[in-house]
């Protein structure tokens, strides 16, 4: 029989909800997919974007101040050193945390979301260097990322680690610094070409004044340090601060449509959202409860539909959506394993807390080079050789010949490929090694 | 924007999607290159015929580099930041160079330096994104989705391996319409024991109808079995010739990641194999604050890396047919702000080195006192000016091919 993608031809209904889960999860489970079959497309969207389930997983680690920076300034060296390993552990514990809380929390979309903001408001560890103020960032993105976007930029422009990553502490009326008010232009609200150099220096001038408080995590405006002036931003005039900065960008159309464009990136296609749907979604943002009807317009629409197989799966999404199908637990993991685990996720160039840049995680093509293929042959091996024998037990029952496309199911791949289909009938004896094979296939590798 | 490392920003850029890249065309068994060996024919003695392109991304900050040592206007604009007369390597009366570029001060005395002064192109970018993109392409009115030197490879036939870059992944430059460079990157390949070259060469069949990106992720396995191969025989091959006492051997341990990448273009051009561009990079040069002692840091990088080059390429008849460009996406802001960093800039100096080239300073040096109106210098060299030269000087080729209707050109400079 010859191969069809089936992306020609009408969509089975359990197609169609894989495709959708796949997409706002981080991978769905058969089960899950069986659940959804029940109750519908639309029951399903609607479930997705309500209410928190009550399995939110592991809770949010408390952490109340950076270790470090909370000493006093006669600390000792040995205290000093006591304090950076606590810090040391604190981001490790972050790090692990959010993991598992991926694979384990049943509120789906809304890890997806918390990830989704995490790469929009690209923010690294490694220069922030703290765990306290990365977490409270995280908090922000729960707490805001759903509904009206203008409080989200609102909250963010005070935001202690993002002020310090992009140097907005040193931003002042003497000597702005450019660095917060250029991204927040560019990359967090508007997109290239919707201003100009001049609004980026007034929209710095706008920023300038906020200090970062390391200890505590508090952030406030040092008026001697802000440029109280007149500003002209974007056509408007006036004595801008941040969130007549904020209140000048969000007013724009272009904010909202910028928004739609990132989801649909994220979540739809990589290829530009078509009008008529842009329009839609930028109308159900107002319309309703922003951000969260966006995305309900957003899964709704027929051409969301279409998008199967235009996304390469993030190297995240590929390893949470695998240990969620396997029925693995990160913290559960041995020692070893997990570090094999965050070493791998490392060398695939996607850490939670540690985007490459300020641009955000890679898209597309970009995540399918010969380097990351290699890494993902031992992590798949290892997902593979870690997987319950109960788990497995769901390709064995199968006979023979029929275990490559239990392997399907459980993995969520609508087809294999003959090509594919031929390396795991040849693999199909030994299910944990059909497994890995599955794990690093090209079909389970876009989505 | 911070931490940008060389291979992260590759993958952050737009341009990554492109015609050819999309198609898969990335890797290639090393094997294929070697087998060129002794293919690059028609060298005249000293005439530039290959060129290596090094990238710095990040920003340069170009007034640091090519210092005007004794300009009032320069050290009023950056008090903590600013070099002294003492501190720099003078080139002449006016600038000097950052006193981490011994080697290249020493290579500019011996005439096998050109700097061209006050690069850039019109209507300045500040978005690193952009601005690379910018460079990337050669089109700085509208950034297509073709780089500068792919449009070139389409020219030239399309051969993948005429244009060759070292990094993990192909820097748009080198992604033409029809065609693409070869990548030739990571370490060897050691397959997990779950996993044999029939399963993975079996999953590098593309399939007819299946999605695009599918059908890219199926592609990466057939280049995957071409990679070990790539780097071995480069290594191999450089082994033998060491042996058979014709050149030195590679240098091991400690080095940094772009002396690993001109080593094995030095490897490649003294095996003579057909390539005529290599691409090189590093990252890192986005600061924006306490950026004096970092930027010092990556140009001492920098210089041993590019130096060590230029003399091992002083030993072959062909190394001396080599032409090395440097440049950087943007300079900083002449007045450093209050961080002791500077911010995103505009004009900067673009150097070309090797025996080839005739030494000295060409362009008009930056005028610190006709600043725009954003307080960043002002261009005087178009960037394309130099792409032109290049194209036409190393390459052999008919600029208007890859930059069309684009006349200016630089001086005699190679």
């Amino acid at each position: 029989m010859a191969y069809r993608s089936g992306l020609l031809s009408p969509m089975a209904e359990r197609d169609k909800l894989a495709h959708l889960l796949r997409r706002a999860t981080f991978g769905p489970t058969a089960e899950e997919v069986d659940a959804a079959e029940r109750d519908g497309l639309e029951a399903t969207i609607a479930r997705l974007v309500g209410p928190s389930d009550p399995n939110l997983g592991p809770p949010i680690p408390v952490i109340t101040n950076d270790p470090v920076d909370s000493l006093p300034r006669d600390a000792t060296g040995a205290q000093r050193e006591a304090a950076r390993k606590t810090r040391e552990t604190q981001i490790a514990t972050i790090t692990n945390w959010w993991l598992d809380r991926m694979v384990v929390a049943g509120s789906q979309l809304e890890e997806k979301m918390a990830f989704f903001w995490h790469g929009h408001w690209a923010t690294s560890i490694e220069k922030v260097d703290s765990a306290h103020l990365m977490l409270l960032q995280h908090n922000t993105f729960r707490r805001y990322g759903q509904g009206d976007f203008a409080a989200f930029v609102k909250a963010m422009v005070r935001d202690p680690a993002l002020i310090l990553w992009l140097d907005g502490q040193r931003n002042t009326r003497k000597a702005p610094n450019e660095n917060l008010a250029r991204e927040l232009l560019e990359l967090f609200c508007l997109g290239i070409g919707n201003y100009t150099e001049d609004d980026v220096k007034a929209g710095a001038r706008a920023l300038t004044g906020w200090v970062v408080e390391r200890g505590s995590g508090k952030t406030r405006l040092d008026m001697s340090r802000y440029d109280a002036g007149e500003k002209t931003i974007l056509g408007q005039t006036g004595k801008f601060d941040a969130d007549g900065f904020a209140d000048v960008l969000l007013n724009l159309p272009a904010s909202q449509r910028f928004v739609a464009r990132r989801l649909w990136f994220r979540f739809a296609s990589g290829d530009p959202v078509p009008e008529e749907v842009l329009h839609k979604l930028v109308s159900a943002y107002h319309a309703g409860k922003g951000i969260t009807t966006m995305l309900l317009a957003m899964f709704s629409h027929p051409a969301f539909l279409a998008t199967r197989g235009q996304l390469v799966k993030q190297p995240l999404e590929w390893a949470v959506g695998a240990m969620r199908q396997l029925g693995l637990r990160p913290s559960t993991l041995a020692e070893n394993d997990r570090k094999q685990l965050m070493n791998s996720l490392d060398g695939l160039d996607q850490v939670p807390f540690r985007p490459p840049s300020v641009g955000g995680w890679p898209h597309g093509a970009a995540w399918l080079t010969s380097h990351s293929i290699q890494v993902r042959l031992r992590l798949a091996e290892m997902l593979a050789a870690r997987t319950p024998n109960s788990v497995l037990a769901k390709l064995n029952e199968a006979p023979q010949e029929g275990r490559p496309d239990a392997l399907a199911k459980l993995l969520v791949v609508d087809a294999w490929t003959p090509r594919t289909r031929a390396v795991l009938d040849g693999a199909a004896k030994d299910s944990r090694k059909m497994l890995a094979l599955g794990l690093v296939s090209p079909e389970y590798s876009v989505h | 924007m911070d931490f940008l490392t060389r291979r992260k920003f590759l993958l952050a850029s737009g341009v990554t999607g492109a015609g050819a890249i999309a198609a898969g065309v990335t890797w290639l068994p090393m094997k294929e290159i070697m087998q060129t060996a002794g293919e690059l024919t028609g060298l005249a003695p000293g005439v530039p015929k290959i060129l290596v392109i090094v990238t710095l991304y990040g920003g340069n900050d170009g007034l640091n580099t090519v210092i005007p040592y004794n300009d009032p206007a320069y050290a009023k604009a950056r008090p903590d930041l600013a070099y002294d007369e003492g501190e720099v390597l003078k080139l002449d009366e006016v600038a000097g160079l950052n006193p981490a570029l011994k080697g290249m001060h020493q290579a500019f005395e011996r005439k096998q330096v050109a700097i061209v002064r006050s690069v850039g192109y019109p209507k300045p970018d500040r978005s690193h994104f952009r601005s690379m993109d910018i460079w990337h392409t050669g089109e700085p009115e509208r950034p297509g989705n073709t780089g500068w030197l792919g449009r070139w490879l389409d020219t030239a036939g399309g051969d993948p391996r005429l244009a060759v870059s070292f990094e993990q992944v192909l820097p748009p430059l080198l992604a033409g319409e029809a065609s693409a460079g070869a990548v030739v990157g990571g370490n060897g390949l050691r397959l997990p024991k779950t996993f044999n070259m029939k399963s993975i060469s079996g999953l590098g069949q593309v399939v007819p109808g299946e999605p695009k990106l599918q059908a890219r992720a199926a592609s990466c396995f057939e280049a995957l079995a071409g990679v070990d191969q790539l780097i071995k025989d480069v290594i191999e091959d450089a082994a033998e010739r060491a042996k058979a006492g014709e050149t030195q051997a590679t240098g091991t341990g400690g080095q940094t990641a772009i002396q690993q990448q001109f080593n094995l273009v030095a490897q490649c051009i003294e095996a003579k194999v057909a390539t005529r561009v290599f691409s090189v990079s590093l990252g890192g040069f986005d600061t924006h604050a306490d950026e004096k002692q970092p930027h010092q840091t990556l140009l001492g990088m920098l210089d041993r890396a590019v130096t060590g080059f230029l003399d091992r390429m002083s030993k072959s008849e062909q190394g001396k047919n080599v032409v090395v460009l440097v440049y950087s996406e943007f300079g900083r802001r002449v007045k450093a702000n209050a961080s002791d960093g500077t911010d995103h800039g505009t004009a900067s100096d673009v150097f070309l080195l090797g025996h080839g080239v005739k030494g000295g300073i060409y362009g008009q040096p930056p005028d610190l006192k006709d600043l725009d109106r954003g307080g960043d210098l002002k261009y005087t060299t178009d960037f394309r000016d130099v792409y032109a030269t290049v194209l036409e000087r190393v390459l052999e080729t008919d600029a208007d091919r890859v930059l069309p209707k684009w006349s200016g050109r630089l001086p005699q400079i190679v």
